[in-house]
């Protein structure tokens, strides 16, 4: 019996520790959000007190009023949107018709795909941003979203290439043997039978096209120097410049907007992309 | 589909119809594969060819027409630039500093949401969270969390009687870099945790449980079965982190700008100043080309030995 009672201790007691640990985590991971809600909703004098409060006396949504009020971030907002959504739809079409081929056959350049997508992860972007900021000098394309979306598409195919791939493998090839017999060509079956059924990836990759230039910075940085043509990052970095707490207050709020989409996202995806990532770092 | 039906396989049980055999592709396949490469080639590969050409030039921002080659000089510059050694040095500290943490976190992370624990939703669900956030946003964020006035963690320290005067944590020579750590790995910690997460959901329960019943305890257990049986996964999660944190860019460039005093200018912050403030082009290039051999001479190195270590 004693022995019994002291094993139902001793486990009660790991478990106890076990809710612990899982609750420092849980604070580790919440508490910068957190605070940045509560930043976001301050007024400039609770902002001000020289004990800082972490629950807002007086919520306010004034700092989203007045960060929604800076010219400066409604365009830059604006100017990340069309940059996004443009090198998402430019990555997918890029990507889907070579992703077929990638699923369907085996060639060298099928290893040297794979291989391609593990570099781009590795390379310290110093040693590709200048040479690319010298070319995209050549082509006119520095300061402007179009040279932008050009490189956010390039460097975002690679990972596209390879989540496309995997979900193309899996349509059963039966249905396009089918629309061959019945006479289409390859265009034609990618076009109107593949494409159809990949519509699921076609989607994810989407999103992650979307985010990953959403979330761009160095690129970004280097490339649009004109305040004019700055994305949304730049002019929330901007933003933070030697003006003290009066600004916290509206940077916070459109920070936290600037999240929304990446957070969004990730809520939809978060199951599917579990397993991709795994998939990534594992098989690599 | 047409096809199949018009001819049945024999009835006697063929072997199925080998579908999966790679055909060989023709010249309409590698015309589909053609929009993916030109820009590949044209902003990704050239520019790194490029850039690798550009580290034995004198190359300079708007006066690229006298660039002429220099051979080894500019690594000789970068041999004896003291400022280099040390980003290097800090970087090396924070990379190796992150990725021990980030694994260590992450594991103890994985271990808990591997338990049939109550709040394991939701810790799943925050684990994941930090990794979708755009860098430039976690910077700011976690600037908002240091701040020497505003800043919840001088509240939450002086409530706890912990400090008596705020800290300025990003601008304090000491506290910088260890500030700046944190965060990265708040950010890196939830693909470790995940990785990590679906490693132990593949590590044999019977191990373990043989090694419960002659007598190991929990710590005995963890060391002695599971661990080892993790080895691929850790080798692909660290190196693959190191390689990350030693290219980190963004989240330092938002948190301090290399500052105070280059305490936490990481190798990118200064090859990026070297580049875009001052403009040595060929310089910079120079100082990618050393950080890409130095990373791949540590992985190699590394991988190596653990390929080595599992085939013993």
């Amino acid at each position: 019996m004693a022995a019994v009672t002291a094993t139902r201790v001793r486990r009660a007691a790991a478990r106890t520790g076990q809710y612990a640990a899982l609750l420092c985590y849980l604070v580790f991971l919440a508490f910068p959000l957190v605070w940045l809600l509560s930043t976001a909703l301050k007024t400039p004098q609770e902002m001000a007190l020289l004990d800082p409060t972490w629950i807002p006396l007086e919520p306010t949504l004034a700092n989203f009023a007045a960060a929604f009020g800076e010219q400066d971030l409604v365009g830059a907002a604006r100017r990340s949107l069309t940059v996004a959504v443009c090198s998402a739809v430019l990555t997918v079409l890029l990507a889907l018709p070579a992703a077929y081929v990638l699923a369907r056959y085996r060639s060298v350049v099928n290893r040297i795909a794979m291989s391609w997508v593990l570099v781009s992860q590795v390379f310290p972007f110093i040693l590709v941003i200048i040479a690319l900021f010298m070319i995209l000098r050549q082509f006119g394309l520095v300061n402007s979203l179009v040279g932008l979306v050009l490189v956010h598409a390039t460097w975002c195919l690679p990972f596209v290439l390879w989540m496309l791939r995997g979900y193309l493998r899996g349509i059963p090839r039966v249905l396009e043997e089918a629309a061959a017999v019945d006479g289409a060509g390859r265009w034609r079956t990618l076009v109107s039978v593949v494409a159809p059924l990949a519509a699921p990836g076609v989607a994810a990759a989407l999103m992650f096209g979307f985010i990953s230039s959403w979330n761009e910075f160095l690129f970004a940085l280097i490339l649009l120097k004109d305040p004019g043509v700055q994305t949304l990052p730049l002019v929330l970095v901007a933003f933070t410049g030697p003006e003290g707490v009066a600004r916290l207050g509206p940077l916070a709020a459109a920070s936290l907007m600037a999240a929304v989409p990446s957070l969004v996202f990730f809520a939809f995806i978060q199951r599917r992309f579990r397993g991709g990532l795994v998939d990534g770092a594992v098989k690599g | 589909m047409t096809l199949t039906s018009a001819s049945p396989p024999p009835a006697e049980a063929a072997p199925p119809r080998p579908r999966a055999r790679p055909r060989r592709p023709d010249r309409s396949a590698y015309a589909l594969l053609l929009p993916a490469l030109v820009p590949v080639v044209l902003f990704s590969i050239a520019p790194l060819v490029y850039g690798m050409f550009l580290a034995f030039t004198d190359a300079r921002a708007g006066r690229d027409v006298d660039t002429s080659f220099v051979f080894l000089e500019n690594f000789g510059h970068l041999l004896a630039d003291v400022q280099f050694w040390s980003s290097f040095r800090i970087g090396l500290v924070w990379a190796v500093t992150v990725t021990l943490l980030q694994y260590a976190a992450g594991m103890g992370l994985a271990l808990l949401l591997n338990q049939n624990l109550r709040l394991r939703w939701l810790a799943r669900t925050l684990a994941l969270f930090p990794w979708a956030m755009p860098p430039v946003i976690v910077g700011l964020m976690w600037r908002l969390v240091y701040h020497p006035d505003a800043g919840v963690l001088n509240a939450a320290l002086t409530d706890l009687g912990l400090i008596s005067e705020n800290i300025d944590w990003l601008n304090d020579f000491g506290w910088a870099l260890p500030a700046v750590v944190v965060v990265g790995v708040w950010t890196g910690m939830p693909q470790t945790t995940i990785v990590l997460l679906a490693g132990l959901q593949n590590v044999s329960r019977d191990l373990g449980e043989a090694a419960r019943v002659d007598g190991a305890g929990p710590w005995r257990r963890f060391t002695a079965v599971t661990l080892p049986q993790l080895r691929t996964v850790t080798v692909a999660i660290t190196s693959l982190n190191f390689v990350w944190n030693m290219n980190e860019f963004a989240l330092v460039y938002v948190l301090t700008q290399g500052g105070p005093g280059g305490m936490t200018r990481l190798p990118m912050l200064y090859a990026y100043e070297e580049a875009f403030r001052y403009g040595f082009f060929g310089y910079a290039s120079a100082m990618g080309v050393a950080i890409v051999i130095v990373v791949l001479a540590v992985l190699g190195f590394y991988l190596r030995r653990q390929l080595k270590e599992a085939e013993a």
